[in-house]
């Protein structure tokens, strides 16, 4: 629904949009050039935040009829049970069409390799770049937020990759008014970004205000975990913990959903959405500083990633 | 102003307008801590991400933490210590939300420029207080002018060091001022700061009582955002079409596209471009909530009352006030691309959401921008970073308005064919306002350009 701020305090004039409307606005616009414009487009759906409020996006954009892409989600094989089971939900529910690219299967078939610090998620890239070859995905829809990491705030809202998912960020091309250019070659795909101006609160504001259902590890439970580097990490099958990380029972949330090796829960009593907002507006720290510890490793560990081909 | 330095609450940010701004200056005259400073006394930089860049100040052995580390993302941005691209950066105050283009002001970055500027409503250009208007202001002066910024902000920065003296803004000031209002800048505001000290920019300052206008924060919130919808012509480029056909919405059949100028309403008669056929406007979805008004920049559907043939590229606007469907165009071009662009080469143009090939066919001048504007007559190419106007002649008819009247329906983008590379920007019309303007996409006649 859309809205025009009361002049109270302002001397905007009264058709300004309020923030949301215009993002809103703004990602819509997105969603339907790239449905007008590719041949198979496809959704990044991992059922993290970002990537519910993309569907829900798509759904708005495209409403009544049916959105017209599918679905695709990599799987570490290291995921929370309860995304898995809200993923298939969703799915089912807006009878949607899923595909799966499992990391195990490339573990169990040697085409990839545990890491020695056993985390999964930069063996994500393979699976994801064959599926997209596999199903000739032209173009590729992520959530990825500028404001979620420095190389992030170079990216362009359609990026250019070729067949080996590569992002080069010297050779980008300039986007300018909101004429994107989505033409590639064959072989080649488009990433697409339609929440690239969104913040982490823009996110949860509209979750509130179009009554977004969420996976319930994003507001506060009780949960075994143990610290490592600082994280609060689940403990599980996935290999945590290891001698010396002693197991405790704490009230946290998560901020961000990705695979269990590498993302940590935050302590928190926020059991609401308004609590998760008044939290994330007071917070000191970014989402990825305070939940990713694989973009602790260095200071060009997403640049890094990207390139090859990552989400 | 209220809230600017405490945390913001759930309720505070609930209804507030987003503003989008663009940031020129080069590094000397203090734009990264200008930047740095509005990001940081805004508290938009969190606790990890200065530690992040203590860190990496310490190992490059400055002993103060280089705020532009924030925004310079890339490795061989940090490697060089310079800016090479577009950063956006985002921050909120109680008031408002805000999209910053920080671009590189270096003239081998006019691009980069041109495009942070091209979705700005407002540009803050940075001058040196010791050095006043120098040729690269007048550059980013002429660059907001180009790109129809509707508000201009004119910092006068480190005036710690030319000892906060009223005479030293006030001429500046007044010398910019008439520049940018000769090139049809509508709205100029000049603000005398130090950005390192904090006068001006967040808080106002202690040392220039002789000053009583807004500090940059307090302008950045209150200037007017939104379009002014009186004047403008309402514009629909249709995106796509919505048709079901479910057992539910059997004859469902609607127009998915955002507003680009204006307002529309139903029961408008619309006139269907570029074929020409009318109807009238008969509903408006506005993502799940039927309206009878929309307005840029919303994203909806419209019905329309005839079963007209309507698909994606056209462009829907009111009979009365249709712009004319042009096959020749005569623009402003600013450059993008290390491959020139040349006299006979055939390109694809990308207009609203339409794509068509197209011949230059001519290129008439190129304006130097350090110069006074000086113009090249019929330059051999247009390099990278180049503006000058270019004359093209498209494969079908396009509904193309003058730039100075719809910056989304006035501009347009040339792409390579072979590759797809984007190469040149175009803004259909005169440069700059102050000049005569000319009519709406210019005149379909091969020798009307020789104004």
């Amino acid at each position: 629904m859309t809205t025009t701020v009361a002049q109270s305090d302002t001397t905007d004039s009264p058709y300004a949009l309020t923030h949301l409307d215009a993002l809103e606005s703004e990602a819509v616009h997105i969603f339907r050039e790239v449905a007008g414009e590719f041949e198979r487009p496809v959704i990044l759906f991992s059922g993290g935040k970002d990537s519910i409020v993309m569907l829900h996006l798509a759904l708005k954009a495209f409403a009544p009829a049916p959105v017209p892409f599918s679905l695709l989600h990599v799987d570490t094989g290291h995921n929370f049970p309860e995304v898995l089971e809200f993923r298939d939900r969703t799915v089912a529910e807006h009878a949607l069409r899923l595909h799966v690219a499992k990391v195990q299967d490339y573990i169990d078939d040697g085409r990839l390799r545990e890491r020695p610090d056993g985390t999964r998620n930069p063996l994500q890239t393979v699976p994801l770049t064959e599926a997209i070859q596999q199903h000739r995905f032209d173009a590729v829809f992520g959530g990825g937020r500028r404001d979620e990491e420095k190389a992030r705030a170079k990216e362009r809202v359609f990026s250019l990759r070729d067949e080996f998912s590569q992002w080069d960020p010297r050779r980008q091309r300039p986007e300018l008014w909101s004429l994107y250019n989505g033409r590639h070659a064959p072989g080649e795909h488009v990433r697409v970004f339609p929440l690239s101006n969104w913040t982490e609160l823009d996110v949860w504001q509209y979750i509130a205000r179009e009554h977004i259902a969420l996976p319930e590890i994003y507001f506060a439970h009780r949960r075994e975990v143990f610290n490592r580097a600082g994280m609060w990490l689940t403990a599980g099958e996935w290999g945590g913990p290891k001698d010396g990380e002693p197991v405790e029972n704490r009230l946290v949330r998560y901020r961000t959903v990705g695979d269990m090796s590498c993302t940590g829960a935050v302590d928190s009593d926020a059991t609401t959405l308004d609590a998760v907002i008044t939290e994330i507006a007071a917070s000191r720290l970014t989402e990825r500083g305070a939940t990713r510890a694989d973009d602790k490793m260095s200071e060009a560990a997403m640049e890094d990633r990207k390139r090859e081909g990552y989400f | 102003m209220t809230g600017t330095t405490s945390p913001i609450t759930a309720e505070q940010i609930s209804a507030t307008t987003l503003l989008r701004f663009a940031t020129a200056g080069s590094v000397d005259d203090g734009k990264s801590t200008l930047v740095g400073r509005l990001l940081h006394d805004s508290k938009s930089v969190l606790t990890d991400q200065l530690e992040a860049v203590e860190r990496a100040s310490l190992v490059r052995g400055q002993q103060t933490p280089d705020l532009a580390l924030l925004t310079d993302g890339l490795r061989a941005e940090r490697e060089q210590g310079i800016t090479i691209d577009v950063a956006y950066r985002y921050f909120a105050t109680a008031r408002r939300r805000f999209i910053l283009a920080d671009t590189p002001g270096h003239v081998q970055y006019t691009r980069n420029m041109v495009t942070g500027a091209s979705t700005a409503e407002l540009a803050v250009v940075l001058v040196d207080a010791r050095n006043g208007v120098v040729e690269q202001t007048r550059r980013h002066a002429a660059v907001a002018a180009l790109l129809r910024v509707p508000h201009v902000v004119l910092a006068v920065n480190k005036m710690d060091l030319v000892s906060y003296a009223e005479p030293v803004f006030a001429a500046i000031a007044e010398e910019f001022t008439a520049y940018a209002a000769s090139l049809g800048v509508p709205d100029i505001t000049a603000i005398p700061i130090s950005a390192l000290a904090g006068d001006n920019v967040v808080e106002p300052s202690a040392n220039m009582d002789w000053y009583g206008g807004p500090t940059v924060l307090e302008h950045l919130e209150t200037v007017p955002v939104g379009h002014d919808l009186t004047g403008c012509p309402p514009r629909f480029p249709v995106q796509y079409v919505i048709r079901p056909q479910t057992a539910e919405h059997p004859d469902y059949r609607g127009y998915a596209g955002q507003i680009a100028s204006g307002l529309l309403r139903v029961g408008d008669p619309v006139t269907v471009l570029p074929s020409g056929r009318t109807t009238t406007i008969a509903g408006i979805d506005a993502l799940g909530t039927r309206v009878d008004t929309a307005w840029a920049p919303q994203s909806v559907t419209l019905l329309l009352d005839d079963d007209v043939d309507v698909s994606r590229g056209d462009l829907i606007a009111p009979t009365a006030h249709a712009p004319a469907v042009t096959q020749d165009i005569t623009a402003t071009a600013c450059h993008l691309h290390e491959r020139p662009l040349r006299v006979g080469e055939r390109v694809l143009l990308k207009h609203a959401t339409r794509t068509v090939k197209a011949i230059v066919k001519g290129l008439p001048y190129r304006i130097d921008l350090s110069h006074g504007l000086a113009h090249e007559e019929n330059p051999v190419a247009l390099e990278v970073n180049d503006i000058g106007a270019v004359v093209l002649r498209t494969a079908e008819p396009l509904p193309v308005d003058a730039y100075a009247e719809s910056r989304l329906t006035g501009s347009f983008l040339l792409i390579d064919p072979a590759d797809g590379t984007t190469l040149t920007a175009g803004m259909a019309g005169e440069a700059f306002a102050a000049r005569p303007q000319a009519p709406a996409a210019a005149t379909a006649d091969d020798e009307g350009w020789d104004f």
